[in-house]
């Protein structure tokens, strides 16, 4: 160790050396390997890429994934602002107990969420008791798209809702003691005053909550859905068929979408990665 | 139910109170779904421990496997992500950005896709394929951007360039400053950013369940497994051991960040 001529050193080579392990690591154990992946497609024709668009059941499976990522997403969005903004405005005995009670599941696998609709709404479901106790009647939606829109919305809210009660804690109140003063009613409060301030929150959260949906595998994947998502379809490409091309032009299409979402999200100022 | 200050919201309550049974009922459901002794006739079956004593014969492995493979992620995110993360908060270049960009890009790709390429690029590699490593690696690319964007943003703040600085003109090499200066004053960051990592790879399945073979399963997969194939409580019981071997170490990591946070934070 010669400790002059390291702090003789040029402070970019330095900089260099720092980001080296990192970079290397990132380039052979992703970028080489999405290289790879980008380019599969094109040992079967150039058609291959444009599978989603050209074949109407993956065409169906992509219209599917999105529709259901933007439902999800936006009653997300509602039901996450008004617990939040609740649970930031109101203190009661047990508040941070029922926080993180609330946001616990941001830790839980997307197969736990799974099998929790299907406790909810299989066929030994409790909806299904209730209902036979009550009407004679079993009724199932566990594996239909009510059954995987809930499941979304489980792992969705857990995100919206600490997102807005860290956001609604920051919020101006004199300002809303302002407009109610001046009569506004609790719409107008909430059109005028809450929207416009939680804004940025609302389309950075927003943003990701459609991301985490339309990759969203272990969920779908234990539900078995009749409702099929794209996940499901690459997934099926790749191992029931072994149609590697596809799978890869799928998963192109489908990390194309998301990344656009996210990357339009932070173009208009929001930053989705640092939560 | 609450006894609220502000009396003047029953729209918002009653959507809390909505959304935290749709939340909290169905652990409570799995929970008892595991313990009872048929989930069909409820409660009134008697509790036993029967099926938990079965998820651990079948799955114990899964356990270990996976609180150990977070440890390793986060010990290689650490190693790779901090230094990485000095570089990114003092160098504005435009190539320090783009490759910012580039980092966190798996977390903006779905994991299936990340999955996807590794397989089509290393799984010819049946030794790298067949190990737990295979899952360690696809674990570290979509975690490493928590740990780097965590521990870099702490480092931009202005009184650490200063402290860099003093410490610098009283003859410091690099790695005394890097090691008694930068490392404790953004330690509070780097064990936040462990805890975000220690957690996104426990419960890691989208990408998990593609890498892994049937003698590198962790938990999030044996859970899968055992919903697909096991009987209802068998699957309930597993959820339950999730609950019990997982909690306790979030709140565990989580208090201590909390520790730290008063200690070291200002």
């Amino acid at each position: 160790m010669k400790p002059s001529s390291a702090n003789a050193w040029n402070p970019r080579w330095r900089l260099l050396a720092c980001a080296a392990p990192a970079a290397a690591f990132f380039a052979a154990f992703w970028l080489l390997p999405v290289v790879r992946l980008l380019t599969l497609p094109a040992t079967k024709g150039w058609g291959t890429y444009f599978a989603v668009l050209t074949d109407s059941s993956y065409l169906q499976s992509m219209a599917n994934t999105v529709a259901l990522s933007v439902g999800v997403t936006l009653a997300t969005l509602v039901l996450g602002a008004a617990v939040g903004i609740y649970l930031a405005r109101h203190a009661f005995t047990g508040r941070r107990m029922l926080l993180s009670l609330l946001t616990l599941p941001l830790s839980f696998p997307g197969v736990i969420i799974g099998f929790f609709v299907i406790l909810l709404g299989g066929r030994q479901g409790l909806v299904a008791d209730i209902g036979d106790s009550l009407f004679g009647e079993r009724i199932t939606f566990a594996y239909g798209l009510l059954g995987l829109f809930l499941a979304y919305l489980y792992f969705s809210l857990p995100r919206a809702i600490a997102t807005y009660a860290a956001a609604a804690e920051a919020m101006n109140v004199q300002l809303e003691e302002a407009a109610r003063s001046l009569g506004a009613s609790r719409l107008r409060v909430a059109r005028d005053v809450w929207m416009p301030e939680l804004a940025p929150t609302t389309l950075a959260c927003g943003a990701i909550l459609f991301a985490t949906s339309m990759g969203a595998f272990g969920t779908a994947f234990t539900l078995a859905s009749k409702f099929e998502v794209i996940p499901i379809t690459i997934y099926n490409e790749f191992t029931n068929y072994a149609n590697f091309a596809l799978a890869a032009s799928l998963s192109i299409a489908l990390g194309l979408v998301t990344w656009l979402v996210l990357f339009a999200a932070r173009r208009f100022g929001a930053n989705p990665v640092a939560r | 139910m609450r006894k609220n200050v502000q009396p003047k919201a029953p729209f918002l309550l009653a959507v809390t109170v909505l959304v935290s049974l749709f939340m909290i009922a169905p652990m409570l459901l799995s929970v008892m779904a595991g313990l009872v002794n048929n989930y069909s006739a409820g409660l009134k079956s008697g509790l036993t421990l029967r099926w938990l004593g079965e998820v651990w014969e079948n799955y114990g492995g899964t356990v270990g496997w996976s609180l150990a493979l977070a440890l390793a992620c986060v010990i290689g995110t650490v190693l790779l992500g901090v230094p990485c993360a000095y570089a990114l908060a003092r160098s504005r270049t435009r190539a320090a950005h783009i490759f910012e960009e580039l980092l966190t890009l798996p977390v903006a790709v779905p994991g299936l896709a990340t999955a996807l390429a590794l397989i089509l690029a290393y799984g010819q590699l049946t030794a790298f394929r067949q190990s737990f490593a295979f899952i360690l690696v696809g674990h570290m690319v979509f975690t490493l951007p928590f740990m780097v964007r965590t521990v870099s943003s702490a480092l931009q703040r202005d009184d650490l360039l200063a402290l860099e600085e003093a410490a610098r003109s009283l003859g410091a090499n690099f790695r005394q400053r890097f090691m008694g200066i930068l490392v404790p004053a953004v330690f509070p960051a780097i064990v936040a950013g462990s805890l975000m990592v220690f957690t996104l790879s426990v419960g890691e399945f989208n990408l998990t369940w593609m890498l892994h073979t049937p003698l590198t399963r962790t938990l999030p997969v044996g859970l899968a497994d055992s919903y697909a194939s096991m009987r209802i409580e068998i699957g309930s019981a597993y959820t339950l051991v999730f609950f019990a071997v997982i909690l306790p170490v979030l709140w565990g990591l989580q208090y201590l960040a909390n520790l730290m946070q008063k200690r070291h934070g200002t």
